[in-house]
């Protein structure tokens, strides 16, 4: 039975709720319904255009970032989860001596303010006159997507049976045998997963970016902003709508490639 | 000199250094036998198993199969399969794969992995499970799989680390019966480690206890239970009163036991004891009757006869266990219901009772200290 304190109670967790979810996407929402307003300034509603979206296609610039921005995306992410799975699959699984400090290695990352990621590794490259531009944002986004592969793939090892391949040994197979016909297809999951993660952190990222590219290096978040300085046009809610849109969709396609193969 | 199928020459294992799991272990098993490794917890079963599979070195010592040393030998070189005790299958393969994974290791022909697989399919009973995953499999058929994946190798050892213990009481049995049939029709050598005693007693040809990492005894369970080297494996393979003290006097092949708790006892003599020794004797609770009315004493069969009220009764339905408080102390008689029970004679609780038992019927063990005679219950 519920009494009337208990009612009053879920009412009121209810509109929190409530409250919450329209503060989150309230702005978004917005912003993809002005992204098909015809207005050029403004918030009135002026009647359904694809113009915005006509005009972001013809520009060879905004072109030109997405290029860079899937590009940087996918090289970085590539190497992160290789280098990631690796190093989450020595951290998880053997006993070395410098195991915890390489641990705290990996995550820092995560800790670190960005900006501060952003200064210290222009420093960097600076001090090893390195040119910045495309290389320079790919490495940096390689350094943090790392850590968040790493983790994702020692979630996936923390449920993973090690007996399983001492029965693989067991069985004849030798160590690269293993690796590749039990390790790997076991943890895929959770590799694909680390995959789609630093995808999306790739394709997001603005500060770190924003330090480290050199001319020509200009990715889809630093041409937003760039354009917003010459005020807020159409053209950049109907930019934003498509990352959203592809960020929504590699989230997506994460969830379901995980309930695929666990099941 | 004759060809074991495993051998174990003075094999220690020590860990981190410190920590000794198995103490200079000796162990010979026959080609094709079924040998039990059986001991409590802890007590380096598994560390024995892992070193006959690889997985482990012995700090010092020798391992052979079939007369060669492979101490160094890794594992995937080993003739020797293991049964994991969580079945270890892959989560990523079907049953048929799962069995046939050493056969894709070596790259055979995918007419010979059907043929070869379908033979373990019919040896373990797994027809129409072969497209399943592990994960919808029950835990016997997880276990049927386990076992046809090894076998397919055609190990010439099979090592099977407690296999049946994620079963419940009644698979355990039937998985038992299964594994000596399989057992019998593969023909090849079975290490079988538990700690439950009944497993290792019904299934073996022979067997090791160990305890702390030493091999205590070794035989086949006949000898094993009724002549029990120290109270360690007395008590550890069923249960047993044991009667410490020391010996009063002997005539011809019995003893006098004295001892502080029951009196002075009748034992057979199977070895040579010197009046005066101390020792301890061990008497299995099933050979111990019991009656409300005095048994008539015969002095050639040295019959022992003691006193005593019933302090607990545990009905098992084909035979009670029946704990007697005596002068001093408690024993233990178990009693078969041969016949319908409601005929028989019923004791209760608080009865006055007598326990008697032929001096035969015990055993002095090779071994003392160890034994308490149960001066408290
Ligand atoms: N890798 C290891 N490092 C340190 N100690 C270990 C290691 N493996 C086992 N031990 C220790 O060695 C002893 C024997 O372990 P083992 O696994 O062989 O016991 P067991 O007889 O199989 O026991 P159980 O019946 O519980 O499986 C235990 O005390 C255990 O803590
Ligand atoms: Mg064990």
């Amino acid at each position: 039975m519920e009494t009337r304190k208990t009612i009053g109670k879920r009412r009121f967790s209810s509109l929190v709720t409530l409250g919450v979810f329209l503060l989150l996407y309230i702005p978004i929402v917005s912003l993809i319904v002005l992204s098909f307003n015809s207005a050029r300034q403004g918030v009135m509603w002026t009647g359904f255009t694809l113009n915005w979206y006509v005009r972001l296609f013809s520009s060879p610039d905004i072109w030109r970032s997405f290029m860079n921005t899937v590009i940087v995306a996918l090289v970085a992410s590539t190497v992160a989860t290789i280098i990631g799975t690796l190093s989450a699959i020595g951290i998880y699984w053997y006993r070395f001596k410098s195991r915890k400090y390489f641990q705290i290695l990996i995550y820092t990352p995560l800790i670190i303010p960005d900006i501060l990621m952003g200064v210290s590794m222009l420093i960097f490259f600076a001090a090893l006159k390195v040119p910045l531009g495309l290389g320079t944002v790919i490495i940096a986004h390689i350094t943090f997507c790392i850590s968040y592969v790493t983790i994702v793939v020692i979630t996936r090892l923390e449920d993973f049976d090690y007996s399983v391949v001492e029965a693989a040994r067991d069985l004849g197979a030798r160590s690269f045998q293993v690796f590749v016909k039990v390790i790997i297809p076991i943890i895929v999951p959770g590799i694909v997963a680390g995959f789609l993660l630093s995808v999306t952190l790739s394709v997001d990222d603005f500060v770190i970016t924003f330090f480290v590219a050199g001319p020509g290096a200009t990715t889809l978040p630093l041409r937003i902003y760039s354009m917003i300085k010459f005020g807020v046009s159409p053209v950049i809610n109907a930019l934003s709508t498509l990352l959203i849109g592809g960020t929504l969709m590699t989230a997506l396609l994460a969830r379901r490639f995980r309930k695929l193969i666990i099941g | 000199m004759k060809d074991y199928s495993v051998k174990l020459s003075g094999v220690t294992k020590v860990f981190e250094d410190e920590f000794t799991a198995v103490d200079k272990v000796f162990l010979s098993i026959e080609q094709g036998e079924f040998f039990s490794l059986l001991g409590p917890s802890g007590c380096g079963k598994t560390t024995i198993l892992r070193m006959i599979a690889g997985f482990e070195e012995p700090t010092s010592g020798v391992i052979f199969l079939n007369g060669r040393d492979i101490s160094k030998t890794p594992p995937h070189k080993r003739e020797v399969n293991t049964i994991f005790q969580n079945y270890a299958l892959f989560p990523h393969l079907t049953v048929f794969e799962n069995i046939a994974f050493s056969l894709r290791l070596r790259k055979k022909a995918e007419r010979e992995v059907k043929n070869e697989v379908g033979k373990m399919v019919e040896l373990s009973r797994l027809f129409g499970q072969e497209n399943k995953y592990p994960h919808q499999l029950s835990g016997g058929q997880k276990q049927r799989v386990a076992i046809a994946r090894a076998l397919v190798n055609k190990p010439s050892v099979l090592l099977l680390d407690e296999p049946l213990a994620a079963l419940d009481a009644k698979l355990r049995q039937h998985m038992l019966v299964e594994l000596d049939n399989i057992h019998d029709e593969v023909g090849i050598t079975f290490i079988y480690v538990t700690h439950d005693q009944n497993e290792a007693m019904s299934i073996s040809d022979h067997l090791a206890v160990m305890n702390e990492g030493k091999i205590v005894q070794k035989g086949d369970p006949i000898e094993v239970y009724e002549s029990p080297r120290n109270a360690f494996v007395a008590n550890f393979i069923g249960e047993t009163n044991f009667f410490v003290g020391e010996v009063a006097k002997t005539e011809g092949e019995y003893l006098l036991l004295r001892t502080t708790a029951f009196g002075d006892i009748w034992c057979y003599m199977d070895r040579e004891v010197a009046e005066g020794t101390r020792i301890e004797v061990s008497l299995r609770p099933e050979k111990v009757k019991i009656s409300k009315s005095r048994p008539r004493g015969d002095h050639k069969l040295r019959l022992n006869i003691l006193e005593g009220t019933v302090d607990e009764t545990i009905y098992l339905g084909n035979h009670t266990k029946y704990t007697v408080q005596t002068r001093e102390s408690y024993m233990k008689s178990f009693k078969q219901h041969a016949r319908y029970l409601l005929d028989e004679e019923i004791i209760e609780w608080k009865d006055r009772v007598y326990l008697w038992w032929f001096a035969d019927d015990s055993y002095l063990l090779q071994e003392t200290g160890g034994a308490r005679s149960d001066e408290q219950k």
